[in-house]
């Protein structure tokens, strides 16, 4: 746990230095054994999980909304979106905040993940396509796998993690 | 560099005189009509009045004539801004005692020129 | 030096706006009166101001257009033309066109060149002349070069008294010069002794010799500003003979001094009466976004004094006596202060309720004419102050009401007369501020509504049930019109048809947490009295509990809070369950069900039902506990996530935590629509 925080701190600090980071840098995260990666300077911020407020009739995967220096931000299970076991959130259990684009227009969001692992380099060319098949996460969701050491990297293209229809099936009942 | 006053009470032509007059290093206070401009006057002695003939409250040739009653003003320079068709209007200030007129429209450098004429 | 004018343009198009309004309220005042000549004054300086700014900013179609019109405009103001009621709608018109015009211009799109040509022409017709040039400039009287000229200069003696210096003018004719040379002598023939020297007065005269290629036209600038104030000869150096062209014309100028002069002294004295409508409080104009953009820092200050408030009263077990009540003095004054801020930050958004009045009066114009109806409006309460944003959004049901009480409520002049009232019909316009609302009432002293109608309409379409009809208040039977499909008119008019009903506008009113009700007697008028917060930013807030999760309820929308009674719950064919209030049968919306959370209990006797209206349908909204009642910053889900059926946006509390606020007509509509519906907009 001690080690998982001071990733987190490390890794917070690095985004704070923010104009060294170059664009081919990646945050990387575990989830359910796996690691995935998401690119920096889509990061935000890492916070640990607080409660959120329930939304009604959201999709199971969406916590619910946090309020992050007074703007509402809703915040996703990313376990549940991949349809992975849910597990209870633990001390390390975090919060990576992302600004994704949809249409157009950037919106805040926040997606809970087991823990934050590591920035890492990732030149282009060490960026594989990804497979038809074979990976436990649908695979729309992912850009790219790398190789880093031993592990294998999958690359999150999160301007898919919350669907357009997801965020605009704007209901129009009495409109 | 001068201390003008820039009497209109057309926002934009105000604020486009007393821009050109700043931007070349003049001092410059605004008014929106004679009432304003002739309080500003008594406050603060200026080098130049300029002011539209057409405002509510006090109109520029009144302006003109109060201000040609005060002591300090007596010889102060005082320009109109005039339209082309202010024939009239232009002798009417004259007889007020303005000093002459900047006919409308005008650009910043046609300004210029006039109040370098007047300024010296 | 190069300035860029363009930066003035928005500045320009803004205060041009403004200039055409009151243009056209001025035109709508004219009546005959003694008022007239400072109207007309008012109407003939919009147009001049928007000519001159025009002409200076380079829109030359603009400035055509408005010298025509300022032609015609001096005419009135000099009294040569009367104001008629065919010139006062050309001059309308006119308002209206200039309007699109500058509105084109603003946008780089097309002016609607036939449409001013033809109102050109018009005002031309009206002028009674052909088509001319704006301007003629005079052409010089002689543009030919010689060698030089030689200039007989004697100013009188009070020149300096218009502060023109004349060696100013020596200097400006040496610069004239492309040689430069220039040989001047002095009068001093002129010059008094000592004794009798005025020293403000100018004594001397002076003979120039200009040498070198200039045109007569520049000497004739230079000296301009002076022709009245000084004895001026010009000629061509070889032939020095005097210039009488120029003497004769001088001699004819100062003569027309003298009778404007006469003229000017009355029409000053008018001026000096006109005062200018709301000039007088001073303003800056400052982008709404930044003025959103302190709102919300303000909105974070409420929520973090809110916070220390909590905890400070939390510390109130520890510490000494003196410590606490000092902690206590400076969060009540960090709370006064927060409050004074954030009214004040509000309050910049606020803009007189005249703004959205202020079309009235060329719509009650027109459309009186139309009608072939006579009518007076009245407005008081101009200067009641609301949120830019609530005016703009409540702008459209107002013009519908108001076209409604013309079209439907004040009645021709014959039926008037026969119904022993006054001709002319009288519409109000009236608003005030009651507790943090604005009330707008909108009264006319026309027929009323007629009951019996509406009820047989309410029948015959099956908003309500015979059965049900027979029993309804006067009250209920005036609430009956903003339902849904609903419309007295027997014809849809131009007027008030456009297929838009009262339930539009009251749904609209809603939209912003407001409320709209009528009043009216048979025969002496109608009233419709709107409600509305004065600001979308913030509102009161009803704060209710429902297992873990706190929902926050406006104010506005609640009637009473109860707990409820077991034989007074029915329920309907299973699903729908309904409580008895007194006469009404209210549906009970089961927050936890809707919202498919935990409660603390789903037993209706143990909860609290909060009775709440909406759409003009009331409902109980069953809870766990009532909480406190505060003002809430109101937050937009949308920014980041989507639209929630029966959610109306979310706020911050003291704890930091989110919380959602309910939209009460949403979530009746949500409890009206069967289940299968819920599913899938969810």
């Amino acid at each position: 746990m001690t080690q998982a925080m001071t990733t987190t701190e490390r890794v917070s600090s690095e985004l704070q230095r923010g104009g060294d980071v170059a664009s081919n840098q990646f945050l990387t995260f575990s989830l359910a054994n796996e690691e995935y990666g998401v690119d920096i300077l889509r990061v935000q911020e890492i916070k640990g999980w607080t409660p959120v407020t329930h939304i009604p009739n959201a999709p199971a995967y969406l916590k619910g909304v946090l309020n992050l220096r007074g703007t509402i931000v809703p915040i996703v299970d990313l376990r549940m979106r991949f349809n992975l076991d849910a597990i209870d959130y633990t001390p390390t259990t975090v919060v990576i905040v992302l600004s994704l684009l949809n249409e157009g227009r950037e919106r805040t969001f926040g997606i809970v993940v087991d823990a934050v692992s590591d920035v890492l380099n990732i030149a282009p060319t060490d960026i594989r396509p990804k497979p038809d098949f074979g990976t436990v996460v649908d695979a729309d969701f992912i850009n790219g796998l790398a190789t880093v050491g031993e592990h294998m990297v999958m690359l999150l293209d999160i301007d898919c993690l919350l669907r357009p229809d997801e965020i605009n099936a704007i209901a129009s009942v009495g409109e | 560099m001068a201390t003008i006053l820039a009497v209109d009470d057309s926002a934009s032509m105000r604020q486009m005189v007393a821009f050109t007059l700043k931007a070349a290093g003049h001092d410059v206070v605004e008014a929106a009509d004679g009432q304003k401009a002739l309080q500003a006057a008594k406050g603060k002695n200026f080098n130049l009045v300029i002011s539209d003939v057409n405002m509510p409250v006090m109109d520029g040739i009144a302006l003109i004539k109060e201000l040609r009653t005060l002591p300090t003003y007596k010889f102060t320079p005082i320009l109109m801004l005039t339209t082309e068709a202010g024939a009239d209007k232009k002798a009417e200030g004259k007889a007020a005692g303005a000093t002459g007129w900047i006919v409308k429209p005008f650009n910043p450098d046609q300004l210029l020129a006039t109040v370098k004429r007047v300024l010296g | 030096m190069s300035i860029d004018i363009t930066q003035f343009h928005q500045i320009f198009f803004e205060e041009s706006f403004e200039g055409l309004d009151s243009m056209e309220a001025a035109l709508l005042e004219l009546g005959g009166g003694s008022e007239d000549a400072e109207l007309i004054n008012t109407i003939f300086r919009g147009a001049h101001s928007i000519k001159g700014g025009s002409g200076t900013f380079g829109f030359t179609e603009v400035a055509r257009f408005t010298h025509v019109l300022e032609t015609l405009l001096d005419q009135m103001r000099s009294g040569q033309r009367e104001a008629t009621r065919a010139s006062v709608n050309l001059l309308l018109e006119s308002v209206d066109a200039l309007r699109e015009m500058l509105t084109a211009t603003r946008d780089h799109s097309a002016i609607d060149a036939p449409r001013i040509a033809d109102l050109i022409a018009r005002l031309e017709a009206m002028l009674g002349h052909e088509p001319t040039q704006a301007t003629q400039t005079k052409s010089a009287p002689a543009a030919a070069r010689t060698q030089g000229w030689r200039i007989r200069f004697r100013p009188h003696a009070d020149i300096l008294r218009t502060g023109n210096d004349p060696v100013r003018i020596l200097r400006e004719l040496a610069g004239l010069s492309n040689t430069g040379d220039m040989r001047v002598q002095v009068d001093l023939s002129a010059v008094p002794g000592w004794d009798s020297l005025d020293a403000e007065a100018c004594h001397l005269g002076w003979d120039i010799d200009l040498h070198g290629n200039v045109a007569r036209a520049a000497i004739d600038e230079v000296f301009a500003w002076v022709v009245d104030e000084a004895d001026l000869h010009i000629a061509p150096l070889e032939n020095a003979v005097a210039d009488v062209a120029v003497e004769a014309d001088t001699a004819v100028t100062g003569e027309l001094v003298v009778e404007r002069r006469r003229s000017e002294d009355r029409r000053q004295g008018e001026d000096r009466r006109s005062a200018a409508p709301a000039g007088d409080a001073s303003s800056i104009r400052v982008g709404i976004n930044k003025i959103d953009a302190l709102i919300n820092m303000v909105g974070e200050l409420v929520i973090t004094q809110s916070m220390l408030g909590q905890i400070g009263d939390s510390l109130v077990q520890d510490g000494t006596q003196a410590q606490i009540e000092k902690l206590r003095d400076g969060l009540a004054a960090l709370e006064r202060n927060t409050r004074e801020l954030q009214e004040s930050v509000m309050r910049i958004r606020m803009l007189p309720i005249s703004f959205a009045f202020n079309r009235f009066p060329r719509l009650v114009h027109d459309l009186g004419g139309k009608l072939n109806k006579q009518i007076e409006l009245r407005m008081s309460g101009e200067n009641t102050e609301l949120d830019k944003t609530v005016m703009e959004k409540i702008s459209d049901p107002l013009v519908h009401l108001v076209r409604n009480a013309l079209d439907h409520g004040i009645e021709t002049p014959d039926v008037r007369i026969a119904a022993g009232k006054p001709p002319v019909g009288t519409l109000h316009l009236n608003a005030y501020h009651q507790g943090g609302n604005i009330v707008i009432e909108i009264g006319d002293d026309g027929a009323g509504l007629d009951k019996q109608k509406i009820l047989r309409k309410a029948v015959e379409r099956g908003v309500v049930s015979a059965a049900e009809a027979t029993g309804l208040s006067d009250d209920k039977i005036g609430d009956l019109i903003f339902l849904p499909g609903f419309s007295t008119a027997d014809v849809v008019s131009d007027v008030s048809g456009r297929g838009v009903g009262m339930d539009v506008v009251r749904r609209n009113i809603q939209a912003l947490g407001g409320s709209v009700e009528v009043r009216s007697q048979a025969g002496q008028g109608s009233s419709f009295i709107i409600r509305l917060p004065l600001t979308l930013a913030i509102l009161d807030g009803q704060l209710v509990r429902v297992g873990e999760q706190i929902y926050i309820i406006p104010l506005v929308s609640i009637i009473e809070s109860l707990q409820a009674r077991k034989e007074l719950i029915n329920s309907v064919a299973g699903m729908a369950e309904v409580y008895r209030l007194r006469d009404d049968y209210l549906p009970v919306i089961r927050l936890y069900r809707l919202f498919n959370i935990q409660a603390d209990t789903e037993d209706l006797t143990q909860g609290l039902l909060v009775v709440v209206e909406g759409d003009g349908q009331k409902a109980g909204v069953f809870v766990d506990e009532l909480l406190a009642q505060q003002q809430v910053v109101i937050k937009s889900l949308e920014s980041n996530y989507r639209r929630i059926d029966g959610v109306s946006g979310a706020t911050i509390l003291g704890d930091g935590s989110v919380a959602l606020i309910m939209d009460i007509p949403g979530l009746i509509r949500l409890t009206n629509t069967p289940p299968q519906a819920v599913r899938k907009t969810a």
